[in-house]
């Protein structure tokens, strides 16, 4: 998907002139002669694949041992803009938390016909397993990652939500760490406010939603599918970074009311496991029988208050397309407040009259699958040919609530370098905002950039990198 | 009415098994059609732990064991007093929406056969309510698929059923469920102990039942198997999506070596004469 770039917004321009947010770095540019530029390019590459982080942003697959590409040129934001994005992030974290709640227990908000209950209870991501269950402090995801995109001046969308697992921090964190070492004056010239607290954050708020059952410091672990998943090195690096256990299935087991860990001293208990495996494997014994990456009896330890599971399980139905829709509903209905930050607007094909308009209009929106993910099985009409705009069409008419349809946003665009110097190229933003006793936001999250001119698709499974990004102090 | 229900699982491994962990749902929660009088389920050598009542009311426990362990033997016993709601189930305290029990699972996924059972057993219904399309779609099953053991097995989906004609009380509840939700009527799957008589059938290791979500009523039970709703003589144990969700024993199955299964069910009415049934090689998991 390319488009024209005229009519998008350029972060580092203010019509002819350079934003004061960007002056430094501009300068920053000009001053590097070539050959230091592909120099330190050389040293980010080598930085990178000597602290062994590839190719495993977002659950995307892909070779697991390709290089993100990298981009050295920073986004940055203004501290009054970050400070509006803060808001809407935290806020749309707390709405997303009070739904789950809700839809658990009394269902209020279905109740109150401000949202359809087939979309909730007929949801592939409802879980009858958790109805009932109340995890401490009513949290239900602890890490919500929250993609953001950028039309104007004033003007940011969310473009969806994930409340699970959310991968791709380690990329903010490292981005960040490798920017510092290959460019410290950058940061003593810039006031750029820090995210290396997010590991003690993170940490801070596992322990915050520990069980009751739990006496004294809890014991917090991180579940990982093994180190053949693609986000392997995202587990063992928080880990590390937290001072905690990285532990796979097999390492756990259920007795008595509570889940232990094998140690060499015997078995310790475990009171909070921030899992990064998908509901369906957790637990043989609940969900999917055949799961060796689970274990067996967690969920009835969870369900009976022995342990908590971070993100909870059911965290899904919050964040599914169908759901989207009604977020800026959920501020509202729980919350009493006015939505920060936006959707996009989105047409729902299971909605006859929407559907009508979307089939109209697919040469011009983009079209995405409910449970789809990764910018898969996705439809960009201004890109698509006559062939793939029949199929989508034949595809929407037979099952058409499987479909969503957007209007093809003007991402903005922020310098990249290229081959001639620098030139604009289109990103995104994800930040991590963190559930537990508080919320925390550390001032900053994941960049990830079009590195194709005229490319809208930021995948990194697509041609995208990554990029540092930068929150100014006032 | 008071019954007597004594149910034994013995499972025995090829290979010692390290380390063993089961999710029970052997505990009956009390209702207008039953209150329990006495209950156990005891496991030698388990360690008990983690119970809870979970969201569709069911009591819920798990037993660890820790081997070597080569057989196991889990004895459920009790004694309940019954009585006939006509299959409404009443003063069950649970959380669940119906509509939860909308969604179908791989064994009662809906196929062409059981979307034209479900239409020709409503046909001429239309205005109907929906007790009476219940009824109607029990009958249905009822006449299509013949009580027939070891015809189907424990992973038998309710359309290959369909397309034998035969099955058990299994098979009878997986029809069911799949063409009541394809009525969208919220259904869903029950485990229990039915006390034989003469004429009733089912007498395989426990039994089992469908609930149809009726407005007005709550949740019904139909007993396809046997073309009745439950009365007196049922004992409720617990519910989910299909077979394996409601099992009332759920373990891990521990390598290619795999183990054998005895099960033996015997309900009686409380000072009579007892009956007992067999099955061997069931597997529950």
């Amino acid at each position: 998907m390319t488009q024209d770039l005229s009519g998008t917004f350029n972060e580092m321009m203010n019509g002819a002139d350079i934003r004061a947010a960007y002056s430094n770095l501009e300068r920053w540019h000009n001053e590097m002669p070539a050959d230091l530029r592909s120099l330190k390019q050389h040293e980010a590459e080598n930085l990178f694949r000597r602290v062994g982080i590839t190719f495993a942003v977002y659950g995307e697959g892909g070779d697991p041992e390709r290089l993100i590409p990298f981009d050295m040129f920073p986004r940055v934001f203004t501290a009054a803009e970050w400070r509006r994005l803060d808001r809407g992030i935290r806020q749309r974290a707390a709405a997303l938390n009070a739904f789950l709640a809700d839809v658990y227990d009394r269902r209020e908000i279905i109740r109150a016909g401000r949202i359809p209950e087939h979309l909730v209870t007929r949801n592939a991501a409802f879980e009858k397993a958790v109805v009932g269950v109340r995890p401490p402090r009513n949290v239900w995801s602890h890490i919500v990652g929250i993609d953001i995109v950028r039309t104007g001046r004033d003007q940011f969308y969310v473009l969806e939500d994930n409340c699970r697992t959310p991968s791709g921090v380690s990329y903010m964190l490292q981005n960040r760490e490798i920017m510092m070492r290959m460019f410290p004056q950058l940061f003593v010239d810039n006031r750029i406010a820090p995210v290396d607290g997010y590991a003690a954050l993170l940490k801070k708020t596992l322990a915050s939603v520990a069980p009751q059952k739990c006496e004294g410091e809890p014991n917090v672990v991180i579940l990982t599918p093994g180190q053949f998943n693609s986000a392997y090195y995202e587990h063992s690096f928080l880990a590390d970074l937290m001072g905690v256990e990285l532990v796979e299935g097999q390492d756990l087991f259920v007795e008595g009311d509570f889940v232990w860990m094998k140690t060499t001293e015997g078995p310790q208990k475990v009171d909070v496991i921030y899992r990064r495996i998908d509901d369906a494997f957790l637990d043989p014994l609940c969900f999917r029988a055949d799961s060796m990456l689970g274990v067996p009896g967690l969920m009835n330890v969870y369900r009976s208050g022995g342990v908590s599971i971070c993100s909870a399980p059911g965290a899904g139905v919050a964040d599914d397309k169908a759901i989207y829709t009604f977020v800026p509903e959920m501020v509202r209905f729980y919350l009493g407040e006015a939505p920060i930050l936006e959707n996009v607007p989105t047409w729902q094909c299971a909605k006859p009259d929407e559907c009508q308009y979307v089939l109209e209009h697919l040469d011009e929106l983009v079209v995405k699958e409910v449970h789809g993910s990764g910018g898969y099985g996705m439809l960009v009409g201004p890109k698509a040919d006559r062939a793939q705009i029949d199929a989508f069409h034949a595809k929407i008419t037979e099952r058409p609530e499987n479909y969503i349809a957007q209007p093809t946003l003007a991402l903005s665009t922020c310098p990249t370098f290229v081959e001639e110097g620098i030139a604009p190229r289109h990103v995104d933003l994800r930040p991590y905002c963190l559930v537990g006793e508080t919320i925390e936001l550390v001032p900053g999250g994941l960049t990830r950039v079009a590195l194709k001119e005229g490319s809208l698709v930021v995948n990194s499974s697509q041609g995208g990198g990554v990029k540092d990004t930068w929150v100014l102090a006032d | 009415m008071k019954l007597h229900v004594r149910h034994e699982t013995r499972y025995a491994f090829d290979a010692p098994v390290k380390r063993l962990v089961q999710s029970h749902r052997l505990w009956p929660a009390d209702n207008a059609a039953q209150r329990v009088l006495s209950w156990s389920v005891d496991v030698p050598g388990g360690v008990v732990g983690a119970s809870f009542r979970d969201g569709a009311g069911d009591m819920t426990q798990t037993v660890s064991v820790r081997g070597p362990v080569t057989e196991l033997t889990v004895t459920v016993e009790g004694q309940i007093e019954t009585a006939d709601t006509a299959g409404v189930l009443k003063g069950h305290r649970e959380l669940v929406p119906p509509s939860a029990y909308l969604t179908a699972t791989r064994r009662t996924a809906l196929t062409a056969e059981l979307r034209g059972l479900s239409r020709d057993a409503l046909d001429g219904l239309e205005g109907a309510g929906t007790l009476d399309r219940a009824h109607a779609l029990m009958r249905a099953v009822a006449n299509a698929i013949a009580f027939v053991p070891g015809e189907t097995e424990p992973a038998t989906t309710a359309s290959e059923a369909l397309n034998g004609g035969q099955g058990v009380c299994q098979d009878h509840t997986h029809v069911l469920i799949a063409i009541a939700q394809a009525a969208d009527i919220p259904a869903r799957y029950v485990t229990g102990y039915l006390l034989s008589t003469a004429d009733s059938v089912g007498d395989e290791a426990g039994h089992a039942w469908a609930e149809l979500w009726v407005d007005g009523l709550g949740w019904v039970g139909f007993d396809a198997a046997n073309r009745k709703c439950p009365d007196a003589t049922y004992v409720r144990l617990g519910s989910g999506f299909d077979s394996h969700d409601a099992a009332p024993i759920r373990g891990v199955l521990h390598g290619q070596a795999g183990e054998t299964l005895g099960v033996s069910v015997s309900v009686s009415q409380a000072g009579q004469a007892q009956q007992q049934s067999q099955g061997a090689g069931q597997r529950q998991q």
